[in-house]
């Protein structure tokens, strides 16, 4: 089973969807707000991924190469309605403050290209286990987001006030910064660069020009 | 293996998958849909609930609701109206549409609403048999966009018991404040309307001097949210004045007269 | 009118700009940005995209999807993400086709770029967001151009940035990806103080 335990662990720090693939970052710093919203966000994305994964790859051998992209956009579009049906019925709350959000988990990148990437050539549990670290690693970026999110931007940790505001009679001066998305893309910076001191061989080389695919490509060229 | 390529096979494929995607997902929209709703007319309620200070945690919120009934008012005239039934009421369909809306001017559309329907929903609540709460929905614009919200009054129709916003964009921290419990309650007991009928309520900027005659018509200003604040007071203004629910409030001042 | 289409126009681009705002697109708009060149090409097809899908949908919504459009009490709307979908899918196709029969030098510049937008969240959430406000047709055609223009100038605007950051010296893990995702907060910084202009 070590090879399912790799599969598992690989997205979260070594490949991460967000930090090295760029992939699905839309989502990472739109919902990030509150931790509450953030967990919703992930569960559905994981339950997502890892269904797309499993059914995509229960069918592969006869999905006509022809239409392949297609029949994995109504495969993950369906998914998609089915979650998005569930929440607006369980919760309407954290339906309401995701909005469009849900809907694009139909675009997210991770989604697609696990399916594409992965559950193509692999059998169903693999898929299934590659969907759901995938998941994961996407859920531990956001987690992390939101934690420092809404404990400077709000003094609170899932709700719970860990430091009183001055609003509210305390002493903490809320940095309302990092409330606002835009603080997002600095939080996913900084985390970037501290996964990067830690795992060297994720540094990009600076005007890396030859190519060994063309998504390594893009992603070297800076 | 075998081929994967042939028409058939692919029409196969295409058609089976539809055929399973659609099946599932017919079957839970229709299987959740009566959830849905439940839940999108709870969340109202409660909005409304919440804004006249009638929520409370140990009761459930349709039972809440019984006390309130909603009522179509013309806006123009002020009086209810019976002709168009609740369920077929749209605001943002009603404000959009050239027969049931009017253009606003520009000296006339202070809170930024470019055009105002002629009918809205209020919601009146009676406690046993006597008017205990008015209740209106509000809007208009603030920094970022739209801020939706409702006013609730006391049967003398000046003295506010709460005001709730249910949507709005404001910056979260800033202008988001208007969620603030702290910053809502404030607004408990504030007037509206001075002696001679002036529309006076306003939110300022810093906080209110206690010992000031304005005092009880004025609202601490939200710290950094000068814009967010300005929208507060303008949407007010423009809902109790002549273009907004001026007249109702005069017809339901009459009625209590008349009652009387 | 003119005024309420100005004015939803300019609030697509700067006050819901939405790439800056709404973060739609990111995945192409972080991986494109490297530079002008390309940036530009690839925010004339976003444009252009954006015109056609959201007013192409927004007629689907209303003439099938809408509860009582197609007969009384019929209520669609929860197949909508498959339709727009598929109808963002066939469009981008149709586009490629027709841009590569009859006006090739455009179809040369945007060719790489045309298959990559189907999956663009920006297109997606586009028609999403004009579907969620109730806009009418017209309406739909100046939000679409609207939002199209908004993140084609972010991306341009970025790419310019990037392209002089090559010369900077930034510490090592911080090349590449981080830097960027720093500029664009910097970037949203800026956007956030069309915040507020009344139109």
């Amino acid at each position: 089973m070590s090879k399912a335990k790799e599969v598992l662990l690989n997205p979260i720090f070594n490949d991460n969807p967000i930090a090295l693939q760029i992939l699905g970052i839309c989502s990472a710093l739109a919902v990030t707000g509150n931790l509450y919203i953030t967990l919703i966000m992930c569960v559905a994305l994981t339950t997502v991924v890892t269904l797309s994964n499993l059914s995509v790859s229960l069918i592969r051998n006869h999905i006509p190469t022809n239409i392949r992209i297609i029949v994995q956009i109504s495969i993950i579009a369906t998914l998609v309605m089915l979650v998005d049906e569930v929440l607006q019925a369980f919760d309407y709350e954290s339906s309401k403050t995701l909005s469009v959000f849900v809907g694009l988990i139909v675009t997210n990148c991770i989604v697609m290209g696990r399916a594409e990437a992965f559950a193509m050539k692999n059998g169903p549990l693999m898929s299934a286990i590659d969907g759901f670290g995938n998941g994961l690693g996407y859920s531990v970026i956001l987690i992390v987001i939101a934690i420092i999110r809404e404990f400077v931007g709000a003094g609170t940790f899932y709700g719970i006030e860990i430091m009183p505001l001055t609003t509210n009679g305390g002493w903490y001066l809320a940095n309302n910064f990092f409330l606002t998305p835009a603080s997002s893309f600095f939080i996913i910076g900084f985390t970037i660069w501290a996964l990067r001191q830690w795992k060297t061989e994720q540094i990009e080389e600076p005007e890396f020009k030859i190519s060994k695919n063309s998504l390594e490509g893009e992603k070297g060229a800076a | 293996m075998n081929n994967n390529d042939t028409i058939r096979k692919t029409l196969v494929v295409a058609i089976s998958l539809c055929l399973v995607c659609s099946a599932l997902i017919s079957f839970s929209a229709v299987e959740l849909r009566d959830l849905q709703e439940a839940n999108k007319t709870l969340d109202k309620q409660s909005k409304i609930l919440s804004a006249a200070g009638l929520l409370d945690k140990d009761t459930d919120v349709t039972e809440l609701f019984q006390s309130i009934e909603a009522r179509i008012v013309n806006l123009e005239t002020g009086e209810f109206d019976s002709e168009i039934s609740l369920t077929d009421y749209e605001e943002s369909a009603f404000s959009r549409d050239p027969a049931t809306s009017i253009e606003l001017t520009s000296e006339n559309d202070i809170a930024l609403l470019k055009r105002r329907e002629n009918f809205q929903t209020v919601y009146l609540h009676y406690d046993v048999d006597s008017l205990n709460a008015v209740i209106l929905p509000v809007r208009g614009y603030g920094l970022w966009g739209t801020m939706k919200g409702y006013l609730a009054l006391e049967p003398d129709l000046k003295t506010i018991i709460g005001l709730e916003f249910f949507d709005h964009k404001e910056t979260p921290g800033l202008g988001g404040e208007i969620d603030n419990p702290k910053w809502k309650s404030i607004w408990k007991g504030k007037e509206v309307y001075s002696d001679s009928g002036d529309i006076l309520i306003s939110v300022i900027k810093g906080s209110v001097d206690k010992s000031s005659t304005l005092a009880k018509y004025q609202v601490d200003g939200l710290s950094g949210a000068t814009i967010t604040s300005n929208g507060v007071t303008n949407l007010l203004s423009f809902w109790l004045g002549d273009m907004g629910y001026g007249p109702l409030i005069d017809q339901l001042k009459q009625s209590e007269v008349k009652d009387v | 009118m003119l005024e309420a289409y100005l004015s939803i126009f300019i609030k697509a681009v700067f006050i819901e700009n939405i790439a800056i705002n709404f973060f739609l697109g990111m995945c192409t708009f972080l991986a494109i940005s490297k530079r002008i060149q390309p940036a530009i090409g690839l925010g004339i097809a976003v444009i252009v995209v954006l015109g056609l899908a959201v007013p192409i949908n927004n007629l689907i919504f209303n003439y099938f999807l809408k509860a009582d459009a197609l007969f009384p009490g019929s209520d669609l709307h929860f197949v909508g993400l498959i339709c727009y979908i598929g109808i963002i899918a066939a469009l981008v196709q149709i586009l490629e086709m027709f841009l590569d029969r009859y006006i090739p030098a455009l179809y040369n510049a945007l060719g790489v770029f045309l298959p990559l937008i189907t999956v663009n969240c920006a297109i997606l959430g586009g028609v999403l967001f004009s579907i969620e406000r109730n806009l009418e047709f017209t309406e739909s055609i100046v939000y679409g151009l609207g939002a199209g223009t908004g993140w084609a100038l972010a991306i341009v605007a970025l790419a310019g940035i990037t392209e002089r950051l090559k010369y900077a010296d930034i510490p090592e893990g911080l090349q590449g990806l981080g830097i960027t995702f720093i500029t664009v907060g910097l970037m949203c910084f800026g956007f956030l103080s069309f915040g507020g202009i009344s139109l």
